[in-house]
């Protein structure tokens, strides 16, 4: 098993260093699993509720296992204006998953987020923290190619 | 001194008076849900919000401190209306099965509803489905009706800093829930209760067994015996519209007997009897140089509190089982002799003000008369359930009388009930025991109240004794932490799980806050007070038992029925 410990010990110091440990970890792991909630709260001396609490509330971290690459689709008003949904329903179709889900290979997750700050370019979706502006449907095989 | 305009009513508050203190100071209601008199301000739920003039938006009187000459107007028409918009939101996702709730007429949310004559609710009924979590023996969760108010997160992880509970997910999604969305069973929670109390609604609750009691009674080839706890009777009265304290102990023996109680007995008589083997034990660990502190082991909140957090320290609690445990021993045993009762055919039921009992009944080791030795636990308010359900009149219940040879107490006894109370009856004895003299004054009055923490050097014929008393695990939680420092200065430690010991345990009728315990608490050391014995040791019934079947504390057959020994509770995650 991997030592948690080990990765989210560099940060047990630092204010709200909780929230660098996490990524960290995610980094590593793609999610934040179950042990490391564990040994996170043991690092920064918390019970295991509140590092739990911290591991849901952002919509960043994840608590279930997640795909090699993870596709954003932003959820906010002008995304959906610009027709957000219909991106949603081809990457669903082309991927044969819902939102929240990963494929069976493991390779991709769908996910929504909030606003990334890139409303110039509506609708955007992310993919490992890159963002595509102006992304449409037909658009959707080609961006995908890029990580098959 | 600040001076405040509520509702056109002139009231001078301190300084950091909140607009909701300013009102009650002023005579003004204002309706809360996540507010709680003993917790910290949360201001989550909104519901009472306020007009402060010169602010343009409604402020939360409950988080709001308020300023010299500040006018506030708390029943506007903006105000009502805001009030009940946040009363449908909340009603839009929650149950409207009021008919079916544990928390029926005894619900913040029910009565709000109706006092903001909440008729038709604008938006969309929306549930989540959530199922019940019903994983431990004591408590049961019901996520469905949970408002988010946090007041029950609040109690279990400030209060008695038990961290079971925690917020998951955030904004509409967001969840109370045992941590890494466990359910209870696998969590830390020590079956307290005391979630069911700081609870507005029916999202968490005793499991309830009133009906095993009900197939026991019709069960011609059972012989149903109850024991009560000493915190019983005086809060049970609240549950049938009595005062506190006013139920009368023979109109209640009186009661269950019409309900159909074959023998009612006391737990009084086993508190006695723990004070007699607890007394001798810590004489013989301070005489033979034994583990101290010693610790009480009579809350069964508490020894689950110490096998999870401090499994290291097993070896310092009492191995004198509560009261309730050696009841059950001796029912089953040395009574059923007495009474010539195939024990096989005794149903022993307990009454406690304690959920954590029906935990402790169910531990595979308490089965030391070759049977389960307490067959069921049933909490004050079930207890409460039943006389409503039964539709006694308590003003023409016939007075009863306990049955023989496990019915008598002495004062001593009955404030095992309140924090302090295992300490002043342990005292009693110990002095008299250590002494040779008689104890002409039994009051020990450092050890009542709800101070947090109580403490006190006893002279006992020039043997020193320290002791200290804790109530609540989280003031339970620093007498242990000095103890595993080893820094702890005392002999004997009394620990009771809830806040101000049994008579707020979390079986008893809904307790809204401190000011209640010490009306309880009150009424404990009355009923004491009152009593022509109050000594442990004077307790003729126990005396008699010893003469007859224990022969002497600590014993052999002591050791086998009354004694046990504890576990670390391992669990995967604090």
């Amino acid at each position: 098993m991997m030592d948690y410990k080990e990765i989210i010990s560099p940060y047990a110091s630092l204010e709200g260093g909780i929230i660098e440990a996490f990524h960290a970890v995610q980094a590593k792991m793609n999610y934040l699993p179950e042990e490391a909630i564990i040994a996170t709260a043991e690092v920064f001396k918390i019970p295991v509720k509140e590092a739990y609490g911290v591991a849901t509330f952002y919509s960043y971290f994840s608590i279930t296992p997640r795909g090699k690459n993870i596709i954003r689709i932003c959820e906010s008003a002008p995304c959906h204006i610009a027709g957000a949904q219909e991106v949603v329903d081809a990457l669903e179709k082309e991927l044969g998953i819902k939102m929240g889900e990963t494929t069976p290979d493991g390779k991709f997750t769908l996910e929504f987020a909030q606003c990334v700050g890139q409303c110039q370019e509506t609708p955007v979706i992310t993919i490992n923290g890159k963002p595509y502006g102006g992304v449409s449907p037909e658009s959707i095989p080609q961006i995908l190619g890029e990580y098959k | 001194m600040v001076n405040v305009k509520i509702n056109g009513i002139q009231v001078a508050v301190p300084e950091n008076a909140t607009i909701l203190q300013a009102a009650e100071a002023a005579g003004v209601k204002i309706p809360t849900l996540c507010h709680h008199p003993d917790q910290a301000i949360k201001a989550n739920c909104r519901i009472c919000v306020c007009e402060v003039e010169g602010l343009a938006l409604l402020q939360a009187a409950c988080s709001t401190p308020v300023w010299d000459g500040m006018v506030v107007k708390t029943n506007s028409p903006a105000v009502l209306e805001a009030r009940k918009t946040i009363l449908e939101l909340i009603l839009a996702h929650h149950p409207q099965d009021c008919l079916n709730c544990i928390r029926n007429q005894n619900c913040e949310l029910q009565t709000l509803a109706e006092a903001y004559q909440i008729r038709e609710n604008p938006f969309e009924h929306i549930t989540r489905g959530l199922p019940r979590d019903t994983s431990t023996p004591s408590l049961v969760r019901d996520p469905e009706k949970c408002i988010l108010c946090r007041r029950c997160e609040y109690a279990c992880s400030e209060i008695q800093t038990v961290n079971a509970l925690g917020l998951e997910n955030r904004g509409h999604h967001a969840m109370v829930v045992p941590a890494l969305g466990k359910d209870l069973a696998e969590s830390p929670c020590i079956m307290c209760g005391q979630c069911i109390h700081a609870c507005p609604v029916g999202a968490i609750h005793e499991k309830e067994e009133i009906n095993e009691l009900l197939a026991a009674i019709a069960d011609p080839d059972k012989i149903v015996v109850t024991q009560m706890a000493p915190a019983v009777r005086l809060a049970i009265g609240e549950e049938v519209s009595l005062p506190t304290g006013a139920m009368d102990m023979h109109v209640l023996v009186g009661a269950l007997k019409q309900i159909g109680f074959d023998y009612v007995l006391h737990t009084n008589f086993t508190a006695d009897l723990t004070i007699m083997e607890e007394g001798h034990e810590l004489l013989k660990r301070v005489k033979e140089g034994g583990k101290l502190p010693m610790f009480t082991s009579c809350s069964p909140g508490w020894i689950n509190f110490c096998e999870t957090y401090y499994p290291d320290l097993l070896d310092n609690l009492s191995t004198c089982k509560s009261p309730q445990q050696m009841f059950g021993a001796l029912v089953k045993t040395y009574w059923a002799e007495k009474m010539q009762i195939d024990p096989a055919k005794i149903y022993s039921v307990s009454i406690m003000p304690c959920t954590a009992k029906k935990y402790e009944a169910n531990r595979p080791e308490m089965n030391s008369s070759g049977y389960q030795d307490v067959d069921l636990v049933l909490t004050t308010r079930e207890l409460g359930r039943l006389f409503r359900m039964t539709g006694l009149d308590f003003t023409k219940v016939q007075p009863g009388k306990f049955d023989s040879w496990m019915g008598a107490y002495t004062g001593a006894a009955v404030i095992f009930g309140a924090t302090g109370g295992v300490m002043e009856a342990a005292l009693r004895t110990v002095y008299e025991v250590v002494t040779g003299k008689t104890l002409e004054d039994v009051n020990f009055t450092f050890a009542r109240g709800m101070e947090g923490i109580k403490e006190a050097e006893i002279d006992l014929n020039g043997l020193k004794v320290k002791v200290a008393i804790a109530h609540g695990l989280g003031n339970a939680r620093k007498v242990m932490d000095q103890v595993r420092a080893g820094t702890s200065p005392y002999h004997f430690i009394e620990i009771m799980a809830c806040p101000g010991g049994c008579i707020g345990g979390g079986g008893q009728p809904i307790t809204k806050s401190n000011v209640k315990r010490e009306e309880r608490i009150k009424a404990i050391y009355s009923e004491d007070a009152g009593l022509p014995l109050r000594k442990s040791h004077d307790n003729p019934e126990v005396q008699q038992l010893y003469k007859e079947f224990l022969h002497e504390p600590l014993g052999h057959k002591s050791h086998e029925l009354l004694h046990t020994h504890y576990t670390p509770k391992n669990k995967k995650f604090l």
